[in-house]
């Protein structure tokens, strides 16, 4: 039921703030949000942690029943911990966006509260329509978000955006519908009873997704990854979102940074990882490759940037990178860090978009060369800013670091070409895919920290009609302080201290996630035409009698997944050394 | 004979309540002239209700005769409403004034009974058990419409068009009757159930190929699809927006479920087995309609991209959703076992409904607004101009127009995804996947126009200038409202509809797994099929 009230909850304010004065917009929007935020943490409250892969706090109602179409809500402890983010993210745009928005608040506010209830209902959808149904519908509140309260380009953007992923997300459709249909009458090909009716349940299409013959999932895998890597956005599909990032309010680049991007890899996790292993397995070098081009690409194209929003917009491009790596790889340290990585990078990245908002609404500019030395006007913004800084480029000790490592980690991990290699998974990845993966984190290093140098050591530069002294009294600032008020620290406060928590403590996380990761690479590894650990020890007994390539393949996953059985053991202990 | 005639008890009421509309709105009294949309909405409700508790038709399909019927008279309703004052407008004003009637100088009675025939004919379309009585019901409905499009609005451009129109419906008329002419050749009869049932003996022959072929591509006049969908963007543009609203809906209806009825003759069942996966249509029909349906969509969205007129835009959305129907019909009826989504008839006739709702709505809000022309008089709006920041301004219209024009566009969770749901999902089950695709890009294609409607709409702010007015007719913006709340509600409380589509959509006759026509189909009825579950089916058939 709480996963109900999250999504009906925000949409009955929005509602209301449509109804009410514009004077009253705030105040419903900070009240919806902080009220789901409430109900959010309730519902992390009854979860059973005990259990964290058994989809729990399920609903169902009947939704025209004659095409099959249930609405069914359920969350893993994936899709809750998702969630939660977007709660946590939902009452802080609607802080930052006080002194930002002037008019049309109502609009504003409102959209904002649908866009946070369609964002819920994607992660607790347990029915593809009603997945497909939050996922199309978070276009409108973006694009009016986007289109109305954006920057000089907005239309341009928002029309890109919503362009470019509704194209791209009709043809995921086309697939899902796919595997409905093959549910319902197309199992009997393959000696399994039909269901003889449609359903869009997402867990009985997932087992007829897997019964599937490999090339048909391959093709599946092609028409999914259309509309989930361009709300990535994955290298070559990439390009609406450095436009839409710069564009879009600040609000706006927060949930678009924080959670919109995340629908991509959520999709990928919840989906295309679990339907189609068989596809999965064979094209996952190509999806890791295409990923370590936007890690690379996107860093090096963020080295040249000066527009301070659009160096952390390609930084996203670069940051989502890792995470489709540690998805390619298939192994549990690879899929758990991507997750963990997702929620992260929500939290650093939409930082860094506030802290770029804010000095945006002081001096508005985002331009590198009309800003520079800001530590000694705006300290504590600066300190902030180096802060989650570090965080994005992935300093130990904080959030970045521990899941983009185990990213690395898993890719390094997915490879068996040099034979037995510590934890090893087997796969197609490997020491190459991690290596030059690895450098892109130098890169973000280094054009995170550039730019850290110029904006807030340095000389002090500021934009012309901005004086270096006496900046209280000036208008142009409008109610705003110098340095930041006490709502932008208490905004930016909790994502600090999670940022720093999750960086130290990120077991409890990682072990909330892990089983539901497991389901997902047992199901692999199960359904992939591989041998799971038990078969394995018979296979690799087996080993000189078996010729064909593809055996060969089989002996040597085998190899590793002996091994494999421990490393979830193995990397928790590495991090509660950590802890210490 | 009596039986017949039970069946056409709606068509009966709504011509009856023609012939007093005929009278009516000749009154020198203003007050009962006006009640001339009234009364025709009321004969058109019971005509709807009558139908809904009528019998199953005769044809092919017994199912369709009643849903057909009902959806026709209940969104004729909407668009009576919707057509409130295109006509004599001045002559009423002169009147009020205190001049004097004078029945030569008014309108109204033909204007609102020519609708009524019009509707009628679409009607008797869905009665039709024959050939020749098709082509009568195919005309009836047409006929009517090319006087409406020249009489409602006073511009030479309204005639152009009404000459427009007509003379391509000649054209269009002339080819499908010739294919009947053909089919009648090759089969030896005009009744449908003899026609079907020598197809299914013998096979279908060459004649009666071409007959079937010129049959659909005539029909393709009706339902604005390629290679006959040239005059619709001038007519729809030249006629008053009211009128072009019933343009979209009522002949397309028509044309649609005439082709259904053809369709049907050969049968989608064409010696195939149970579990069928492809189509059942013979080859050459099913590549015709492939390429028509291919075409249809693209042309219909690639062209309505680069208009400027909101009602061109409109009239080439129209086509691309004709083109989106037309793979439901390629897609047949499935297997009735896998239930509505299997089934791209159930899945077109639902579209219909859906379309006819959200093209009252998006009509409507275009109708809703006026602006004063150089003389003074009235005249449309009719450029994107003039919808600017029109949810600020006229909620009501406002967001009619972008509810409707996001549901055209498949949004979800609007009416028009979930209806174009089904023709995706039967589609896939009839194996047409690269149709689909192509349906896919299409959608994606039209997002580009719809957008634009909604963004002018809701994101702009007013235009500086003088703003349009509102059309002084609140019938006009109530069928708009009616058409909003439905097109959000039915999305969620949709399943009675859905229901009767399925149950619409059964084939009788000719095929090798006949269902048997429920005593009483309709919305009463498609109940009661649910309540049979699907392993009750093949009992029901054994025990008819």
């Amino acid at each position: 039921m709480e996963l109900v009230l999250l999504i009906l909850v925000p949409l009955a304010f929005a509602i209301l703030i449509a109804l009410r004065p514009a004077q009253e917009a705030k105040f419903h929007a900070v009240i919806g949000t902080l009220l789901a935020a409430g109900i959010g943490v309730n519902a992390l409250g009854r979860f059973d942690w005990g259990t964290p892969a058994t989809m729990q706090l399920s609903a169902a109602w009947d939704w025209l029943p004659t095409l099959g179409l249930r609405l069914s809500v359920g969350v893993d402890s994936v899709s809750l911990m998702l969630i939660a983010l977007t709660l946590l993210l939902g009452p802080i745009c609607v802080f930052c966006s006080f002194t930002a928005i002037q008019e049309k608040e109502r609009t504003y506010y409102g959209w904002l509260l649908v866009l946070q209830a369609a964002m819920t209902g994607v992660f607790a959808s347990r029915d593809i329509v009603l997945f497909y149904t939050c996922f199309e519908f978070t276009l409108v509140p973006m694009y009016v978000l986007i289109s109305l309260f954006g920057s000089t380009n907005r239309k341009a953007a928002a029309t890109k955006f919503f362009l470019y992923t509704f194209t791209g997300s009709v043809i995921t459709l086309a697939g899902l519908v796919y595997i409905a249909w093959f549910n319902a009458t197309q199992l009997d090909s393959i000696g399994i009873q039909s269901a003889g009716r449609w359903t869009f349940d997402i867990a009985a299409l997932e087992a007829a997704a897997q019964a599937m013959p490999a090339n048909v999932q391959g093709w599946l895998l092609l028409a999914m990854m259309c509309g989930f890597a361009i709300k990535i956005p994955l290298f070559p599909v990439h390009t609406w979102l450095p436009l839409a990032h710069t564009e879009a309010p600040t609000a706006g680049s927060v949930v678009l940074a924080g959670v919109l991007l995340k629908l991509g890899t959520y999709g990928m996790f919840r989906f295309v990882l679990p339907f189609l292993p068989a596809a999965v397995l064979e094209y996952a070098p190509i999806i890791a490759t295409l990923s370590i081009i936007g890690i690379l690409y996107g860093g090096l194209i963020c080295w040249v940037q000066t527009d301070v929003k659009k160096l952390v917009a390609y930084s996203s491009v670069a940051h989502l990178g890792f995470c489709i790596l540690g998805l390619a790889a298939l192994n549990t340290v690879g899929i758990t860090g991507s997750i963990l990585y997702m929620i992260n990078h929500g939290l650093s990245t939409g930082a860094l978009f506030l802290l770029i908002g804010m000095v945006y609404e002081r001096y508005h500019t985002r331009s590198m060369k009309e800003l520079g030395g800001l530590a000694c006007k705006m300290p504590v913004w600066a300190t902030f800013m180096v802060f989650f800084t570090m965080a994005s480029v992935g300093l130990p000790g904080l959030n970045g670091f521990i899941s983009e490592f185990m990213c690395l980690m898993g890719a390094f991990q997915a490879g068996d070409k040099w034979g037995s290699l510590p934890g090893g998974t087997g796969g197609d990845l490997g020491f190459w895919y991690a290596l030059i993966a690895g450098l892109g984190m130098i890169i973000a290093a280094m054009y995170l920290l550039y730019m850290v140098g110029r904006v807030v050591w340095g000389p002090l530069v500021l934009p012309a009609g901005h004086d270096d002294h006496g900046h209280d009294g000036g208008g142009s600032h409008g109610p705003l302080p110098t340095d930041l008020c006490a709502r932008e620290i208490f905004v930016l406060l909790p994502l600090a201290v999670l940022c720093i928590a999750l960086g130290l403590f990120p077991k409890p996380v990682i072990k909330a996630l892990e089983p539901a990761v497991n389901n997902v690479v047992e199901t692999i590894n199960a359904t992939g035409k591989r041998p799971d650990a038990a078969s394995g020890v018979k296979a690799m007994n087996d080993l000189p009698g078996l010729p064909s390539s593809a055996d060969v393949r089989h002996v040597s996953d085998a190899d590793v997944s002996v091994a494999s059985s421990s490393p979830t053991v193995q990397w928790g202990g590495a991090l509660s050394g950590g802890d210490k | 004979m009596s039986e017949k005639l039970a069946l056409l008890v709606p068509e009966i009421i709504v011509f009856l309540t023609t012939c007093i509309v005929m009278v009516v709105g000749l009154s020198p009294n203003l007050a009962v002239r006006r009640s001339c949309g009234l009364l025709s909405a009321s004969g058109l409700f019971i005509a709807a209700i009558l139908a809904i508790n009528g019998p199953a038709g005769d044809g092919l399909l017994p199912g369709l005769t009643p849903y057909i019927k009902a959806v026709i008279a209940l969104i004729g309703v909407l668009l009576v409403m919707l057509v409130a004052g295109t006509v004599d407008r001045e002559e009423d004003a002169r009147v009020s004034r205190g001049g004097v009637f004078n029945a030569l100088r008014t309108n109204r009675a033909e204007f609102y009974s020519f609708i009524l025939f019009s509707l009628t004919g679409a009607m008797l379309c869905a009665s039709a058990s024959d050939l020749i009585w098709l082509f009568l019901a195919l005309e009836l409905t047409s006929l009517p419409t090319y006087v409406l499009v020249t009489m409602s609005t006073r511009g030479t451009r309204s005639q152009e068009a009404g000459v427009k129109y007509f003379f391509l419906g000649a054209l269009g008329a002339a080819v499908f009757l010739y294919g009947f002419a053909l089919i009648y050749g090759g089969t030896g009869s005009t009744k449908f159930v003899d026609i079907a049932s020598i197809i299914a003996q013998q096979g279908i022959n060459q004649i009666t190929l071409a007959g079937m072929i010129l049959a659909i591509i005539g029909v393709s006049f009706k339902i604005a699809a390629v290679p006959m969908h040239f005059y619709t963007a001038d007519v729809y543009q030249g006629a008053a927006s009211p009128v072009t609203a019933f343009l979209a809906f009522v002949p397309k209806t028509a044309g649609f479920v005439s082709l259904i009825l053809l369709l049907a003759l050969v049968g989608w069942d064409h010696g195939t087995d149970k579990v069928s996966v492809g189509h059942t249509l013979p080859s050459q029909l099913r590549l015709l309609l492939w390429v028509m349906a291919a075409l249809t969509m693209t042309i219909g969205n690639v062209l309505a991209v680069v208009q400027s007129s909101p009602k061109r835009v409109l009239a080439y959305s129209s086509i691309a959703h004709s083109g989106y129907m037309l793979v439901g019909l390629i897609a047949g009826p499935g297997d009735y076992g896998a239930g509505f989504a299997h089934n791209g008839i159930a899945a077109v006739l639902f579209y219909l409904a859906a379309y006819g709702l959200m093209n009252v709505g998006a009509f409507a809000a275009l109708a809703g607004l006026e602006r004063r022309g150089r003389d003074g008089r009235p005249v449309e709006i009719d450029s994107f101009d003039d919808l600017r920041g029109l949810c600020a301004g006229r909620p009501l219209l406002g967001w009619t127009l972008v509810v409707c024009s996001l549901s055209l566009l498949g949004l979800p969770p609007l009416l028009g995804f979930f209806s174009k749901l089904p023709l995706f999902t039967s589609g896939i089950a009839s194996g047409e996947i690269v149709l689909v695709i192509v349906m896919g890009i299409n959608s994606a294609i039209a997002a580009f126009y719809y957008l634009r409607f909604a963004a002018v709409a809701m994101l702009e702010d007013p235009s500086d200038g003088p703003k349009p007015l509102a059309a002084p007719f609140p019938a006009r913006a109530m069928s708009g409202l009616v058409a909003l709340v439905l097109v959000i509600s039915l999305s969620f409380f949709g399943d009675a509809l859905m229901k009767a589509s399925r149950n619409a959509a059964v084939v009788e006759g000719s095929g090798v797994r006949a269902v048997p026509a429920s005593p009483s189909p309709g919305h009463k009825a498609g109940d009661r099929h649910d309540a049979a579950s699907p392993a009750a089916a093949p009992a029901q058939r054994v025990g008819a």
